[in-house]
């Protein structure tokens, strides 16, 4: 190898250099456009199915009517046009907000920990959250009007989001036995809470506090989406103008820093909307745990690590799981509505039995 | 690339209480390749991380064209110097080609961003890594993820550069190519640092070299001044023998014939 003429380098490459853009541009259109094309699906989907059937084609045509278009059949059910508006519209767009949320979150928290098995979930957020959220509906607070238990939920991530930041990282590496253990920590303690939480509280507080336990969206109403539905975005959009950073992240902390990024501000900023998105989540759904996990390593198997792509990707792939999850939940039992964390838990558990198997035989695992 | 002048004056830096640098002054000047060598746990490391801004100083002030590097923002310092650190781990499976592009971030919304994949393919060919720049980073052997990391370092073309160890993975060709490009890099009018076991390479490439010894500078000039078998010796606590071959200085430790340790050695001569 000795200086090239650049002239030659120019050439050499001007030829293949388009195509592979073009392609990877075309990949990327290709998986976001199909992940939104699939949460549509999935949507009109949820939203028809229950205990009172409504086809899509009329699902389609409700959603067209509100918009000012006279297109499509409006619901032949007489209760049709009720179900969809009241009950499950408000739980749908709960179920999208909160996958996408939750898989943000758990991109995000991968980035800055510069390891794939940080998640709210896993490392004790999502309960710290839960943990703050219960105690505000036990002590009956309610200084915030029905923005009082999402602001719980944001303190309590946010402070559980530091506290792991600040127990599992060492001399900037978080390893993967620390940041789990931290996890069981965390989680013995919050479950520590809830289980005071329930001894202490009247018979309600105990049906509320089992409710958070084992997530459900169950009672999902408008007013919840107005409060879960801005900090979601407001949290997506953050993440998103993030993404370029997050990638020189994986480079490690010092070198990071020697392409121009201040990582303590950039690390603190993504831990805010840790805590944002996973407040967004479990104010009014409860703790719903691997989504996080689950969901960005998919996509990182589909689309590589780049943020830029994972990100939003994740956020939709969040959405359809959870739209799709939370479809099962109500329908897989007749007259029943199964606990939503339950589920996400039956599959992600094994995920991340397979997830810590292949990092043990992959050579040296994580750092 | 404008001119960059780097300069230590009297850094003094203590690694959890332990002083590890005691007073060095040390100025890189612009078309200069500059080697930091010395025995294991002289400081070289320590200088360069005190160089680039890494760790707190004790006392004494590093400066780059006359800015206190401490409190230069992380954008504006990785316009003006690049560093190659020892150890390059990567958490996710990036591809090469990606890792390379992030050494372009600093101009991100500049002017400059506009030749960013002119300058990737170049430093990619210039590090021989171009072969391989679709493959995921992770999966590349030691040598190959050091010359990826040196390829991304160029792509960030700063007036200055600071390489710690980059030769420590590499086979002779790529030894000898990647200090050749450090070395034209420095022509071109970057100022270079590069920490260096292997003396006789130092010897070849360096403009200069400064010695460092528990802390301290020991000698700072040419490699034929500073590489003295006397100075040597007593540096490394080891007999070492100086010598020309093909007209290049090569380095060698003096070795006791089999059966004798080199200490022994030392004492009776």
């Amino acid at each position: 190898m000795t200086l090239a003429d650049p002239l030659t380098v120019a050439g050499r490459d001007s030829a293949s250099r388009p195509t592979l853009r073009t392609g990877r541009v075309a990949a990327r259109v290709g998986l976001l456009g199909g992940l939104g094309l699939a949460l549509a699906v999935a949507v009109v989907l949820a939203a028809g199915h229950g205990q009172l059937d409504v086809p899509p084609a009329e699902v389609v045509g409700s959603l067209l009517h509100r918009v000012g278009l006279d297109l499509g059949p409006l619901p032949s059910h007489p209760q049709g046009e009720t179900t969809l508006w009241q009950v499950r519209f408000p739980r749908v767009v709960m179920a999208a907000l909160a996958g996408a949320a939750l898989a943000t979150a758990g991109a995000l928290m991968q980035g800055v920990f510069g390891n794939p098995l940080a998640e709210p979930g896993v490392v004790g957020v999502s309960s710290g959250a839960a943990l703050a959220a219960a105690t505000v509906i036990v002590t009956g607070w309610t200084f915030a009007g029905t923005w009082t238990v999402a602001l719980a939920a944001f303190v309590g991530g946010l402070v559980t989001t530091l506290l792991v930041y600040t127990t599992a990282r060492d001399g900037g590496r978080t390893e993967v036995v620390t940041l789990v253990l931290t996890g069981v920590a965390l989680n013995a303690m919050t479950s520590a809470g809830l289980a005071f939480l329930m001894f202490a509280g009247d018979q309600q507080a105990r049906e509320e506090i089992v409710f958070w336990t084992l997530g459900s969206l169950n009672g999902s109403r408008w007013e919840y989406v107005a409060v879960s539905g801005p900090l979601a975005v407001a949290g997506l959009a953050a993440a998103l103008l993030m993404a370029r950073r997050l990638d020189l992240l994986a480079l490690g902390d010092r070198a990071a820093r020697h392409v121009g990024v201040d990582v303590e501000r950039l690390r603190l900023r993504v831990i805010v909307v840790v805590a944002v998105l996973t407040a967004a989540a479990v104010a009014f759904s409860g703790i719903i745990a691997f989504v996080g996990l689950v969901v960005p390593h998919l996509v990182r198997l589909l689309a590589g690590p780049g943020h830029r792509i994972l990100v939003p990707a994740s956020a939709l792939g969040g959405a359809v799981l959870l739209v799709l999850a939370d479809l099962w939940a109500r329908t897989a039992v007749a007259y029943a509505d199964l606990p939503l964390g339950m589920l996400t838990a039956l599959v992600g558990g094994p995920f991340f039995f397979w997830l810590i198997r292949r990092a043990r035989s992959s050579a040296g695992g994580w750092a | 690339m404008t001119a960059g002048v780097l300069r230590a004056a009297g850094v003094t830096v203590s690694l959890g209480g332990t002083p590890v640098l005691h007073e060095v002054d040390l100025a890189v000047h612009p078309g200069e390749l500059v080697t930091l060598a010395g025995p294991n746990g002289a400081g070289k490391s320590t200088l360069l991380s005190a160089l680039a801004g890494d760790v707190p100083l004790t006392a004494g002030d590093v400066t780059l064209d006359g800015a206190p590097v401490g409190s230069t923002h992380a954008t504006a310092l990785a316009r003006r110097r690049a560093v190659l650190l020892q150890h390059q781990g990567l958490a996710f499976g990036f591809r090469v080609r990606h890792v390379v592009e992030m050494g372009r971030s600093p101009w991100h919304r500049t002017p400059q961003a506009d030749r960013d994949d002119e300058v990737v393919d170049r430093a990619m060919l210039l590090c021989d890594v171009d072969a391989f720049a679709e493959r995921v980073f992770p999966t590349l052997s030691g040598g190959e993820q050091a010359r990826a990391s040196f390829a991304r370092v160029l792509a960030q073309e700063t007036p200055v550069l600071l390489l710690d160890e980059p030769t420590a993975a590499l086979d002779i060709r790529h030894q000898e190519a990647l200090l050749g490009v450090a070395r034209d890099v420095a022509r071109a009018g970057a100022a270079v640092v590069v920490v260096l076991h292997d003396l006789s390479l130092a010897a070849a490439y360096a403009d200069r070299i400064c010695l460092l010894s528990g802390g301290r500078v020991a000698a700072d000039g040419p490699p034929e001044q500073v590489l003295t078998p006397a100075r040597l010796s007593a540096v490394y606590e080891h007999p070492v023998s100086v010598t020309r071959v093909e007209g290049s200085l090569v380095v060698v430790p003096v070795r006791a014939p089999a059966g004798v340790s080199a200490e022994e050695d030392a004492c009776v001569s």
